[in-house]
């Protein structure tokens, strides 16, 4: 694995038993991502876009193959270790926010820092800090129910942010917004990207959302089919 | 914030079924400790009855009299240590509604039977030589605020004078203790004679209503109780012999086996909110599907998340269950006072209280366990795809 490398799959494979039937997603597949890239992942329905997000974030098993993060081997730790990792190394973005309801902005930005030790004084501070990088700071105390898609999604990211990930997964991140809003949240990735040199994966269905990355995959049938770099 | 809070704001997100669910387990408590005070109360009697004390009753009813001249023969009886006798009044104060537990006894001999009485020499001796003397227990003497010295009518629902009247004038020369079991002083006694000579029904002294003896030896019991009902077989009063502890328990379970009964309800209310509670719980943990998947997401251990949903089906039946016990307290203190004379042992005591913690507890590990094992082991992506 290079230096450069944070992720690295090697021959990495996934089935899915559907009845008696085995289908196969995912042959001997390989990819690398370069620390600092932003790179979107484009393909139709089906493709295994998500599984592959998923793999990558260490909430779905491959079947066979290995996954390596920062010349770590991932794809074997048990599933206590994975959660671990999961929370020192990944901020995931749904596209659906999947916000606590109950728990106002603020509260649901600190969930990721309950997995830290971290004092009550200082987990205060990094969630202020992540809540003004998304520009919600004022809306700390309001419940998600009282906000609208774009202001949720943004306190999503700065809850996928607040414990300082080198890996920001992003599953159909602006798939629920309008386009105004979508551009707003991705400039806002962009700017993680670019000025906090976070690594992201995005996964779209949009061109547009595409255009931000810096690289675009296009994936069919479970293997790379073309690779674009956008800037 | 800590992982309570959240199991705090679970629980509270749904106001109106955390106020169903906690109303369902409110009721099963509440029950719970009224009725098993209840049953406390009337099983303080037994519980509190002694080893060595034995009571010898007419073999086909305990209302009906035996001959007066049993008393010298069970004397006589080996091992037996003292004889009393005591013949059931019927009393009341002033109003019928008003009970009285009333005893005529045997001056001379009562308080050595029932030694555990703590009892002023001095009072005793005036009582045993004053024919229309009475000792009252300290708990009637403090509810009906008597004094050594009062006189008191005290009328028979059952007996009439033979001069006509229903009422005898007592006098209390003493007040007797029981410092150990406070309960056991809500009656009052006196004098046979002065019962049996005055009583229209007398019949010359001949008969009491039975005799309470006590044993050298509680290991000769049994054989003591063969020899005597033996001893009066084939006679016009043949006897049945008991512990006081079984007479007590017969005494109290004329009105059922309450046992049975008090058992029958609280597992009944407790089967229903079982089954309610578990079902809502299981109810809400599935609603929670998507965000047990996305806390798994966030890095929440499997484990993390199943000490949660554990501890709010906890917190749920504490709540519920504090709650219900609370008012279950208030009316059994209420109750209390109320009925202080004929159930003076009526209290929610420690041992109810622990036993119902250790309920809430069991209820909420059972009700939470399914719901928890469910989170314990959702996959993370089947979790996402059943939101």
């Amino acid at each position: 694995m290079s230096d450069d490398a944070l992720f690295q799959l090697k021959g990495l494979g996934k089935q899915f038993t559907k009845g008696k039937e085995t289908i196969s997603i995912f042959d001997g597949l390989d990819m690398s991502i370069t620390r600092g890239d932003f790179v979107a992942m484009m393909g139709p329905s089906g493709s295994g876009k998500t599984t592959l997000l998923n793999m990558l974030g260490g909430v779905d098993q491959p079947s066979s193959g290995e996954v390596w993060f920062d010349n770590d081997r991932v794809d074997n730790l048990s599933e206590g270790a994975l959660a671990k990792w999961r929370a020192n190394n990944i901020g995931f973005i749904f596209q659906f926010y999947n916000l606590m309801p109950m728990l106002n902005a603020y509260r649901n930005v600190e969930l990721p820092l309950l997995l830290t030790n971290l004092s009550g004084a200082e987990r205060e501070q990094r969630v202020h800090t992540a809540l003004k990088l998304v520009g919600l700071d004022d809306r700390a105390k309001h419940m998600p129910a009282e906000m609208s898609g774009g202001q949720q999604q943004r306190v999503a990211i700065a809850r996928a942010v607040v414990s300082d990930p080198k890996l920001l997964l992003c599953d159909e991140p602006t798939g629920d917004l309008d386009r105004e809003t979508a551009d707003e949240i991705l400039e806002m990735l962009q700017l993680l990207n670019r000025e906090f040199g976070k690594t992201i994966v995005m996964v779209t269905h949009d061109p547009a959302a595409a255009k931000f990355a810096s690289q675009t995959l296009h994936l069919n049938k479970g293997q790379f089919v073309e690779e674009e770099m956008t800037r | 914030m800590k992982d309570l809070y959240i199991v705090y704001k679970n629980l509270t997100r749904k106001k109106l079924r955390l106020f169903l669910t906690c109303f369902a387990i409110f009721i099963a408590f509440l029950i719970f400790g009224a009725v098993t005070s209840l049953q406390g109360a009337l099983n303080a009697g037994v519980e509190m009855a002694a080893d060595n004390r034995l009571m010898v009753m007419h073999k086909t009813n305990f209302t009906l009299p035996l001959p007066y001249a049993y008393v010298n023969k069970v004397k006589s009886v080996e091992g037996v240590s003292h004889v009393t006798h005591a013949n059931w009044f019927g009393g009341y104060y002033q109003q019928p509604e008003n009970q009285i537990v009333t005893l005529a006894v045997d001056p001379q001999s009562y308080f050595d039977v029932y030694s555990e009485f703590v009892v002023n020499p001095e009072q005793l001796r005036r009582w045993q030589n004053n024919q229309t003397g009475a000792m009252v227990g300290e708990v009637l003497a403090k509810a009906m605020n008597w004094k050594v010295g009062d006189r008191i009518p005290i009328s028979s629902n059952i007996f009439s004078q033979s001069g006509g009247g229903h009422t005898w004038e007592l006098t209390i020369d003493g007040i007797f203790a029981s410092p150990e079991v406070p309960a056991e002083t809500n009656n009052m006694v006196f004098h046979y004679d002065y019962f049996n000579e005055s009583h229209s029904f007398s019949d010359g002294g001949n008969t009491v209503g039975w005799l309470i003896l006590t044993t050298e030896n509680t290991e000769r019991n049994e054989a003591i109780i063969k020899q005597i009902d033996e001893g009066f077989a084939n006679s016009q009063a043949e006897t049945e012999t008991t512990t006081e502890k079984a007479f007590s328990k017969a005494f109290v379970e004329q009105i059922g086996n309450i046992g049975l009964i008090i058992f029958s309800v609280v597992f009944t209310a407790f089967f229903i909110i079982l089954v309610v509670v578990g079902n809502t719980m299981v109810l809400a943990i599935r609603e929670r599907t998507g965000e047990i998947a996305v806390l798994k997401t966030l890095g929440f251990s499997s484990r993390r998340i199943f000490a949660m949903v554990l501890t709010e089906s906890c917190l749920l039946s504490f709540l519920g269950g504090l709650i219900g016990l609370g008012a279950a307290w208030l009316i059994i203190t209420g109750a209390s006072k109320q009925f202080e004379r004929f159930l003076p042992s009526l209290s929610l005591d420690q041992s109810v209280v622990i036993q119902a913690l250790a309920y809430m507890l069991l209820l909420g590990l059972i009700t939470g366990i399914i719901p928890a094992i469910r989170a314990l082991r959702l996959n993370i992506v089947s979790g996402f795809s059943r939101d």
